[in-house]
């Protein structure tokens, strides 16, 4: 099992624009060494690199302009954002497995300034791949940006559960709220009403403009190391008490629209089934949650099928502030993708373990575990992070 | 060329407020009931007490369907000294209204505009242009009841060289040639309402996102192509699947066939797009996701419809857009 074998020893962070000013290959480079100096490591202690299949820079560059050495693992993971946690398995992998000893996971993106994800893009339309093939069902009928994508489950989530602009406006009301007291945070200061939520103009229906998370450049790296040598490490480490890849039957890129229903995300229910078996957890041990909210409409259904709620109820189980600072299950205490920056979940990961050190600007009391999601309506992965001894490990 | 525009600009500038413009006709009630009925406005305080929505300021100085040449009108006279250096394309920019008070029944307005500032040439991703921005003010009597900060590009067509005016490009600024080919209707199985040619962008039909079409999919857009929507039936097994695949994924066969939908279903979920720009398409679109009486789903646009009448479970048929001799795509349109 992976559980409890190694642990998250390092955090970088770039700080979080819509115009970085320079190169995303300089951006990783920054965020890694900020997270090797975290952890007390130097360049040359790392022997494995995990990035994004959607990165712009290679794991070799990477080693070679942070001035590492031999690499003895590396590997991306695609499906966009749903790679996030995926790269902290794939370094727990290779370290539980003895394939390397110090791996850095890392993610860049001039996101808001460079190539803005939210247009619509001829060149994954037109790719000649299984991808491409599966896009020509979609991009020529004119349905081709995520929040489109998005935006056709949602209106079916509204019509089977009864849920309305204001359950989804709620969600942006919390990230802005939690964004509002994080500096580093681009909407730091600015939080929003519901009523500025209904106000806002439509992307598309059911989605608002205020649905959707930001446009970000920024870079942030996390370093994954071995229990027993992030003792010796300067941090207080965030023991990956689980770790899990999904993908669900009849899978698509956001268009898994062939499927019985388009209520819910069966790809993060295959994460969940595999997080709460790794760790022994349950979900009514989780402190606090990092979900994935590119879009808000997946935040209640990421709800549902982690086992916070029954399937449709997220809407009642947020409505009193439940994944508000203060409530049941505070959500993105940083702001998340909505009110910090949209870093692809990575920032979502560094949040983590954050509350898992005690040391967030919007600190979560007590010392439960930490759920992470990655990206939601494409192939995605989890994270459940504890302090040491804290995970209810299965032998 | 540069300093032949700053020269005018300066010149209407220094002119300052045109002559003012009377209203054609009083603020009245009838037209603000129309006006709250395209909005949709039900605010019953506008006709309780004869008040007109300030939203539609400018609806009273409008200048009808065919307008005569305001020589002296700042933004006229400016638009007309940027036609003839080629900016011959417009798009406004920026629209900021305050409102002092309510207009009432009755009131008679006119409106007064001068040229504040004429800045460029900028490159922009539409082409090279001039932003233009002008001040008007709405009166009545000597009363300023309404201001406005107006703001224009006035471009030259990226793709167009130094030109000289046609006011063919100034119209439709994107359209070419190649819209004559653009998105015909070929063909309905069944009966259906008029050409789709109307509801459909000027943009050329080189824009569409054209789908990645391999030995496994080539049927289907042969299909469309001859007015026919076609599902992959399993020659083994009968299986009916889409999107369509190599292989059956009920019974393993690699024997390929395909029935011809009837081209019904209902709506199973829909999006009203508004934003960002989709290629070859004016917004707002609504596309939904069809389940088809022979039960398979499929992701087609709904044409010719009002977005608010859309729903789920609405009965469609399928309708063809011909984009060109290489593709057509399958789209719905709403039955009765």
């Amino acid at each position: 099992m992976i559980s409890g074998r190694a642990a998250i020893v390092g955090i970088g962070e770039t700080e979080f624009s819509k115009d970085s000013g320079r190169s995303e290959l300089q951006l990783a480079v920054e965020s890694v060494r900020a997270a090797l100096a975290d952890a007390g490591l130097a360049p040359t202690d790392v022997d494995g690199v995990v990035t994004f299949t959607m990165d712009s820079t290679a794991e070799i560059a990477l080693a070679r302009e942070i001035g590492a050495g031999e690499l003895r693992f590396f590997s991306q993971v695609g499906y966009g954002g749903g790679a996030a946690c995926a790269t902290v398995q794939q370094a727990a992998l290779a370290i539980s497995a003895g394939m390397a000893r110090v791996v850095v996971c890392y993610r860049a993106l001039n996101e808001r300034s460079g190539r803005r994800f939210g247009r619509v893009s001829r060149d994954v339309s037109s790719a000649s791949t299984s991808s491409g093939v599966d896009n020509g069902w979609h991009y020529p009928m004119g349905l081709g940006t995520p929040a489109a994508t998005v935006a056709m489950a949602a209106r079916r989530y509204q019509h089977v559960f009864g849920a309305t602009g204001e359950d989804f406006g709620r969600v942006a009301v919390a990230a802005r709220r939690h964004a509002a007291t994080n500096p580093r945070a681009w909407f730091f200061g600015r939080p929003i009403t519901l009523v500025d939520h209904q106000a806002s103009r439509w992307i598309a229906e059911p989605l608002r403009l205020l649905d959707c998370c930001q446009e970000s450049d920024g870079a942030v790296a996390v370093v994954v190391a071995g229990v027993e040598h992030a003792a010796d490490l300067r941090q207080t480490p965030a023991v990956i008490a689980a770790a899990a890849q999904g993908s669900g039957a009849d899978q698509y890129i956001m268009t898994s629209y062939y499927r019985d229903n388009l209520t819910g995300l069966p790809e993060l229910g295959v994460v969940g089934r595999q997080l709460w078996e790794q760790s022994g957890l349950v979900p009514d041990d989780v402190r606090v949650a990092m979900l994935y909210d590119h879009f808000t409409p997946y935040v209640l259904m990421q709800l549902e099928e982690l086992g916070f709620c029954p399937p449709g109820e997220a809407r009642h189980f947020i409505a009193d502030g439940a994944i508000e600072l203060g409530g049941r299950l505070p959500v993105n205490p940083h702001g998340g993708q909505l009110g910090e920056a949209y870093i692809h979940g990575m920032n979502g990961i560094v949040e983590a373990v954050r509350q898992v050190r005690g040391s967030s600007v919007n600190q979560v009391a007590g010392a439960g575990p930490v759920l992470v999601t990655a990206g939601t309506g494409v192939p995605t992965s989890g994270l459940l992070l504890a302090l040491p001894g804290r995970g209810r490990v299965v032998p | 060329m540069e300093s032949t525009i700053n020269a005018a600009a300066e010149r209407i500038r220094a002119a300052g407020a045109g002559p003012a413009r009377p209203a054609r006709d009083p603020v009245n009630l009838p037209m603000i009931r129309n006006w709250l009925e395209a909005i949709g406005d039900r605010n019953p305080r506008y006709e309780q007490d004869g008040l007109a929505p300030p939203a539609m300021t400018q609806v009273w100085t409008m200048r009808g369907l065919h307008p005569a040449v305001e020589p002296a009108d700042p933004l006229s006279a400016m638009s007309a000294v940027l036609d003839q250096a080629g900016f011959t394309s417009v798009v406004a920019t920026n629209c900021e209204q305050t409102y002092h008070r309510y207009l009432r029944d009755g009131e008679r307005v006119e409106v007064r505009s001068r040229l504040v500032d004429v800045s460029g040439p900028k490159r922009t991703a539409l082409g090279e242009g001039w932003f233009v921005t002008t001040d008007s003010t709405w009166y009545v009597g000597a009363e300023a009841v309404a201001s406005m900060t107006f703001r224009v590009l006035k471009f030259r067509p990226s793709g167009s060289a130094a030109a000289p005016p046609t006011s063919e490009r100034a119209s439709a600024p994107v359209s070419g040639p190649a819209s004559a080919a653009t998105s015909e209707r070929v063909s309905a199985p069944v009966s259906g309402p008029a050409s789709a040619a109307s509801d459909r962008d000027p943009d050329p039909a080189s824009d569409v996102l054209r789908p990645v079409v391999t030995r496994d999919t080539a049927f289907f857009w042969t299909g469309t192509a001859a007015g026919e929507l076609r599902i992959q039936r399993c020659g083994g097994c009968g299986q009916l699947r889409h999107p369509p695949g190599p292989v059956c994924r009920q019974c393993g066969a690699d024997r390929k066939d395909h029935l011809v939908a009837r081209g019904t279903g209902e709506v199973f979920s829909f999006v009203v797009h508004h934003h960002p720009p989709v290629p070859g398409r004016r917004l707002p679109i609504v596309v939904a996701l069809v389940e088809l009486t022979e039960g398979v789903r499929m992701v087609g646009e709904v044409l010719g419809v009002d977005p608010a009448q859309v729903r789920i479970g609405a009965a469609v048929q399928v309708d063809f857009v011909r984009v060109d001799a290489e593709l057509t795509l399958p789209a719905w349109r709403l039955l009765s």
